[in-house]
């Protein structure tokens, strides 16, 4: 046993089982589904994933602050359609391809927007984050549907549609801009002034003020950050698309928290990182793909992974006996 | 201006903030539409309000217990697909009791994950939200299952019928809530759930079965979900198989509006009963007012925040969070 314990490999992995998760499921369905292990599949899991990779990078952000974003899913629908639809503005007819460029800008400025406006009232009225979010994730659909009209809105531009099939090299640009972010995400996190006081904000809050450290405004940065990243998702959806509907990324907040709770992050902050949530992310990627491969009913899927999830938090309680106590919200 | 008045006794005035909102609501909304304040429109309100209502009053108790139920939408798609697809097969009268006690099973997974193994409730109902959603389209096979005679079946009155004048699922919803504020104030129950969720530790001290007490409070949501499943199944006389997509953050909103605590202790059945009103007199005033269907999640995104900032305000003595 000693053994055991000394070998860095297993030790990263007792610290980080998601990852031994993916391992397994990884190694499985390249057993025994037939075009599972295929470098156009495992690109295609990438692309597939980054979706709501990338809100889960944000959400890996707030969570660890203690607070938490339910209107994600929202805000992806209401900057897909500002990006879809505001390219066929008259304003920039005559732009040619160019006309992408604002419209992209808008969305994101938009997504950013929303979650200034989260995380001021957060900072301001005290209010809890959960609620807030809740609200708002009422709140933006709304907007989203009486934005469009309870239309979808389709690209006419096909240089938008097309994007989403470009590759840098060997990799598609849908994948290169997921990694970019992870490692983006993952610097801030560890590198950074911020990303240190994000960790103390969300592990003891008194401490953190005491310490003279601003608990507002990083609260407030990481939920712009995180709205911020559901925009980009929501662009990068429509482009692969070619439409934003105001239905776009229903239920992505559900998907989103069960790959960063499996990530390892605390819902009551201070604890997590982004290579756990990375393997989340994975985690449901893969068996999604996999198991479509294998033709079982997407509906399967639903049920395996809330078992999953129950699971991975009976195990965590089970043998992270410093989790206990303070698992309410 | 708003900070003097709640240093000076307005904590009094926000505590009630829902109660005056709703009178302003309701105020504005008869004053811009003469068909608002009909009897008429006043019943189709309450009528539509059942569903949630009835979901909202156990989800209340959950909450007050000091956790949460997320798992009350796939739910509700979960009983009313099995109650309409075996109302046909079974008949009724086997239909009904089978229902409710495959939803009863369901909150004792629930109770058990949360109460007995002290999971963390909001993730275990996220987990069972979508696993029951799974076991739904399973179940289905994908496909919307609907009542073949739709007239000749007592089954109608549950959604469609009415009592001395009044609609059945007004009847059930204000009867359940009447039964359940009697439990939650009068009885040893009531006392025992709000103590647990005020504080666990205390409660624990004081020799009340924690775990128990939490895992009845989700045999008591799903029986609500169960009911409420009854009513919509009645009145449809069928069901999509996600029909109860969104439903939990919709009646979570409802008894937030109540002013029920998310951290539990405190909250009251009559307050959520307001907080579905609301809701629901807001939806339906919006559109006789001609506006768009979806203005009023804008307006419970505003009225939501607003609600909790007052109580919030109101305990703390000052508007602004002192956090820096």
């Amino acid at each position: 046993m000693a053994y055991f314990y000394q070998n860095p490999l297993l030790r990263w992995l007792m610290r980080n089982p998601i990852w031994g998760f993916v391992l397994i499921i990884f190694i499985f369905f390249s057993l025994s589904a037939d075009h599972f292990f295929s470098e156009r599949n495992l690109m295609n899991i990438v692309v597939q994933t980054s979706t709501i990779g990338l809100i889960a990078l944000g959400m890996t952000l707030v969570m660890i602050n203690g607070n938490i974003d339910l209107s994600v899913g929202a805000t992806l629908a209401l900057a897909a359609a500002f990006a879809v639809d505001v390219q066929s503005w008259a304003a920039f007819s005559t732009w040619g391809n160019w006309q992408i460029l604002p419209a992209v800008c808008l969305a994101l400025l938009v997504g950013i927007l929303m979650g200034a406006i989260n995380g001021f009232i957060v900072w301001k009225t005290g209010v809890d984050a959960f609620i807030v979010t809740l609200g708002a994730m009422l709140g933006i659909r709304g907007l989203v549907f009486v934005y469009t009209g309870e239309q979808s809105f389709y690209a006419m531009n096909f240089a938008y549609s097309d994007f989403s099939f470009m590759t840098i090299g060997p990799f598609p640009v849908l994948a290169v801009i997921f990694g970019i972010a992870v490692l983006a995400v993952h610097w801030l996190l560890s590198r950074t002034v911020h990303g240190r006081n994000t960790y103390a904000v969300g592990g003891n809050r008194e401490a953190a003020v005491n310490a003279g450290i601003r608990v507002g405004p990083h609260m407030m940065i990481n939920f712009m950050l995180i709205g911020f990243l559901a925009a980009l998702s929501g662009v990068l959806l429509s482009t692969q698309m070619g439409a934003a509907t105001p239905n776009l990324g229903r239920d992505y907040e559900l998907w989103v928290i069960t790959a960063v709770v499996l990530g390892g992050t605390k819902l009551t902050g201070g604890k997590g990182d982004i290579i756990g949530t990375l393997g989340g992310v994975l985690a449901i990627g893969i068996l999604r793909n996999g198991m479509n491969l294998m033709q079982v009913p997407a509906f399967y899927v639903y049920v395996i992974l809330g078992s999953i999830l129950i699971a991975v938090l009976f195990l965590d309680k089970r043998f992270n006996r410093t989790a206990d106590g303070g698992l309410r919200l | 201006m708003l900070l003097a008045r709640l240093k000076a006794g307005g904590p009094a005035i926000a505590k009630q903030g829902i109660l005056v909102a709703f009178i302003v609501f309701m105020i504005t909304f008869s004053l811009m539409s003469d068909r608002f304040l009909s009897a008429d429109n006043i019943m189709s309100v309450f009528r539509q309000s059942a569903i949630i209502g009835v979901m909202a009053l156990g989800v209340t108790i959950v909450v007050i217990g000091g956790n949460l139920d997320l798992s009350v939408g796939s739910m509700l798609s979960f009983a009313t697909v099995l109650v309409v697809d075996l109302h046909d097969k079974i008949g009724p009268e086997l239909a009904i009791p089978v229902m409710v006690l495959a939803t009863l099973c369901l909150g004792a997974i629930n109770g058990f994950l949360i109460g007995i193994l002290r999971l963390n409730s909001l993730i275990v109902t996220l987990g069972m939200l979508s696993a029951i959603q799974g076991l739904v389209l399973i179940y289905s096979g994908g496909q919307n299952v609907d009542i073949v005679d739709q007239t000749g079946t007592w089954f109608a009155i549950f959604g469609r019928g009415a009592m001395f004048g009044i609609a059945t699922p007004i009847i059930i919803f204000l009867g359940l809530a009447l039964v359940f504020h009697v439990i939650m104030t009068t009885m040893p129950f009531g006392r025992r759930v709000h103590a647990v969720g005020g504080n666990p530790t205390a409660s624990i001290f004081s020799g009340i079965p924690r775990s128990r007490v939490v895992f009845m409070t989700y045999l008591i949501s799903a029986l609500c979900v169960a009911i409420a499943a009854i009513i919509l199944g009645s009145r449809v006389m069928g069901s999509q198989n996600n029909v109860g997509l969104g439903y939990e953050l919709q009646v979570l909103a409802a008894v937030i509006l109540g002013g029920t605590s998310l951290l539990g202790g405190s909250g009251s059945i009559l307050r959520t009963v307001l907080g579905v009103l609301m809701l629901a007199f807001i939806q339906n005033g919006l559109i006789l007012m001609g506006q768009p269907y979806y203005t009023q999640w804008l307006v419970t995104w505003v009225v939501i925040i607003v609600a909790v900032w007052l109580d919030v305000a109101a305990k703390r003595g000052r508007l602004f969070s002192p956090i820096a």
